[in-house]
């Protein structure tokens, strides 16, 4: 395989997306095969077409329709107009919720691609003994269910006698409730996430690094550029797509968090002061402890609008933090 | 060849015998390795501590660090805590038809039957998206990317009313149907078969008269199955840990998926730690044994499906 499979460094010969370009081998019309034409096409692309509309658009077309109905499932259904949405607005669960999540996604985000470069940049060194084994270890922790590992990391961060507690006692620090205090307990998912990723995100930037050519090292060597310089100036810049992409992925998955909060926290409602109520709990709470189908719904629309925002302004400003360390 | 050797193998070619500054390791190196490697690994391993030692010893200070001698005590249990709503169904008497082995083999049957559907559609699709000519293609490749970023959630609540309306929930099918194809696949194997099948080799196909069918089949096939392979081992993987939607739609023991019956072990109101290690165990264990056979090709394909640059 090469790395032309790559989401984005692909350029496909025959793209479809820009069919301008033209391969002398290739007819003159169309991206594809000519003689491979027609009716196979369609035929080849309905399955996923229709079980694509059928449980993939319609879903969210629905999902949308309801929330501007007071919508019970299996009792009344009135139009609502807006109404969902300014009681949201006005809701301090809502708004918690919202906090909740930014927070566990900040503590997970800034760390976890601290850490996964830093891996990546280790396992980048031809040098390096037993790569393969090193990078089959990194993605242990992602092949494993969020419920499993939530299992393991509720009982190693317990209060009384959770192993990381144990330890922060024994440096003689007084224990830390990871359940009960907010910021404690955020860190504590933030872990479980990080612990997640990092490593799979690690082989994504490993990968990354493995596509810079290896004559740019070699002549940053040659004027002299130290290890540090060598990152700095070859390997961050040669990263700037897969930051994006990473940030990106990582936003639209963070901001929709909830399985950790729902098994460390026990519950819907996200703990007793509502400490681990991120913004699709918030929605699942709505939905299926309150009955609220139509106020969920506007959580939904809400999480979406938010999740393109925050990846609108990731995607600005990593280009422009790369695209000055370029220059 | 590998990405990685593709990229290796100048620098070496250039220095055969001595490694310039840069390429040297430092011990530190390995060091940090060895400590991923511990933080990797540990979570696991304490599952089968706490599992193994029973509730008495992990609540003392300092805790066993080592295998205990309740195992199967534990696991028993946890046979015995699946089998407690519905005698009728299956008892821990009788291994094969016990509750939690039952959701076992539920979760076997839908990952593989989702991991079948999976590579078949994407790769129909994808083909198609790759190689053929249709009209509309651009605006279909457009609209898929374009719905891959959509948040999940939004359409969850409109799935389950669908589900209910169209007579699914509670079954295997409500977990199978909607995970057949999805635009994830369908994009990934047309990146594959993009990158892996040169048209030459298609246009030569057809002037010798062969089909579509038969060119799918006998040259694109046998070419991209080991990326069809990973292709699949994801959506199983993801199948057997998906945990929300289960949860959400299946209420008769019978048809639990293991997640949903790990989940059942946590409704007492005291936390047993040893219960639910015991559960997360079973729930872990057979996919970390998977893993030891397809992990490297796992991290190829992940490497592979990278963004690059």
């Amino acid at each position: 395989m090469t790395n032309a499979t790559s989401v984005r460094a692909a350029k496909p010969s025959p793209s479809p997306w820009k069919p301008a370009k033209k391969k002398p081998s290739k007819p003159a019309t169309g991206s594809g095969i000519t003689a491979l034409n027609g009716k196979w096409a369609y035929l080849f692309v309905a399955p996923f077409f229709i079980m694509f509309l059928v449980f993939g658009l319609a879903p969210v077309i629905f999902s949308t329709y309801i929330a501007f109905f007071h919508f019970d499932p299996i009792g009344d259904q009135t139009f609502a107009g807006l109404a969902n949405f300014k009681e949201l607005l006005a809701d301090d669960r809502f708004w918690n919720a919202v906090g909740n999540t930014f927070q566990i996604w900040l503590l997970s985000t800034i760390p976890m691609l601290l850490i996964s470069i830093s891996l990546a940049a280790v396992l980048h060194n031809p040098a390096l003994k037993g790569s393969t084994f090193w990078r089959t270890i990194l993605m242990v922790p992602n092949i494993t269910s969020v419920l499993a590992v939530s299992i393991v990391f509720g009982q190693l961060f317990g209060r009384d006698f959770g192993m990381i507690n144990i330890v922060i006692g024994a440096l003689g620090f007084p224990h830390v409730d990871f359940i009960e205090d907010p910021f404690s307990g955020h860190i504590a998912i933030a872990t479980m996430i990080v612990w997640r990723w990092a490593g799979y995100n690690a082989l994504i930037f490993l990968a990354a690094m493995l596509a810079i050519p290896g004559e740019l090292y070699e002549s940053a060597a040659l004027d002299g550029a130290g290890k540090l310089k060598q990152f700095l100036f070859v390997t961050l810049p040669g990263l700037r797509n897969t930051i994006t992409f990473v940030l990106i992925v990582g936003t639209i998955g963070g901001l929709q968090v909830f399985a950790e909060p729902l098994t460390l926290g026990g519950s819907f409602n996200g703990g007793d002061t509502r400490q681990f109520s991120t913004l699709t709990l918030f929605l699942y709470e709505q939905a299926f402890v309150a009955g609220r189908w139509g106020y969920a719904a506007a959580v939904g629309i809400l999480i979406t609008v938010i999740v393109a925002i925050v990846s609108a302004i990731n995607f600005v400003i990593t280009r422009r933090i790369s695209g000055e360390s370029k220059k | 060849m590998s990405v990685a050797e593709a990229a290796n193998k100048p620098m070496k070619l250039a220095n055969p015998n001595k490694k310039p500054k840069w390429m040297r390791m430092s011990p530190f190196s390995y060091l940090a390795l060895l400590v991923v490697t511990f933080l990797s690994i540990f979570p696991f391993y304490w599952m089968f501590i706490v599992a193994s030692n029973g509730n008495e010893e992990i609540a003392k200070i300092p805790p066993s660090l080592t295998p205990g001698p309740r195992f199967f005590t534990v696991i028993q249990h946890v046979y015995d805590a699946a089998d407690h709503a519905d005698p009728a169904f299956g008892t821990s008497a009788d291994p094969i038809f016990n509750n939690f082995n039952h959701a076992l083999l539920n979760t076997v049957i839908v990952g593989l039957v989702v991991a079948v559907a999976q590579v078949f559609f994407s790769a129909i699709a994808g083909f198609a998206f790759a190689k053929l000519n249709f009209k509309g293609q651009r605006f279909m490749v457009v609209f898929v990317i374009g719905t891959m970023m959509l948040p999940s959630q939004l359409g969850v609540l409109a799935l389950l009313y669908m589900m209910k309306l169209m007579n699914l929930v509670d079954s295997l099918g409500a977990l199978i149907i909607p995970a057949l194809v999805t635009a994830f696949g369908v994009f990934w194997m047309r990146q594959v078969i993009d990158a892996q099948i040169p048209n030459e080799l298609l246009e030569a196909a057809s002037i010798d008269g062969s089909g579509v069918l038969r060119v799918f089949w006998s040259i694109v096939m046998p070419i991209i199955r080991q990326s069809a392979f990973v292709l699949g081992l994801f959506s199983f993987l993801a199948t057997w840990n998906d945990y929300l939607w289960p949860l959400l739609i299946l209420s008769s023991e019978s048809n639990f998926t293991v997640q949903v019956a790990v989940n059942q072990l946590k409704s007492s109101y005291a936390i047993d730690y040893a219960l639910n290690m015991g559960g997360a165990f079973l729930a872990t264990a057979p996919l970390l044994l998977l893993f030891v056979f397809v992990g490297r090709r796992l991290v190829r394909g992940v490497m592979d499906g990278a963004v690059k640059g």
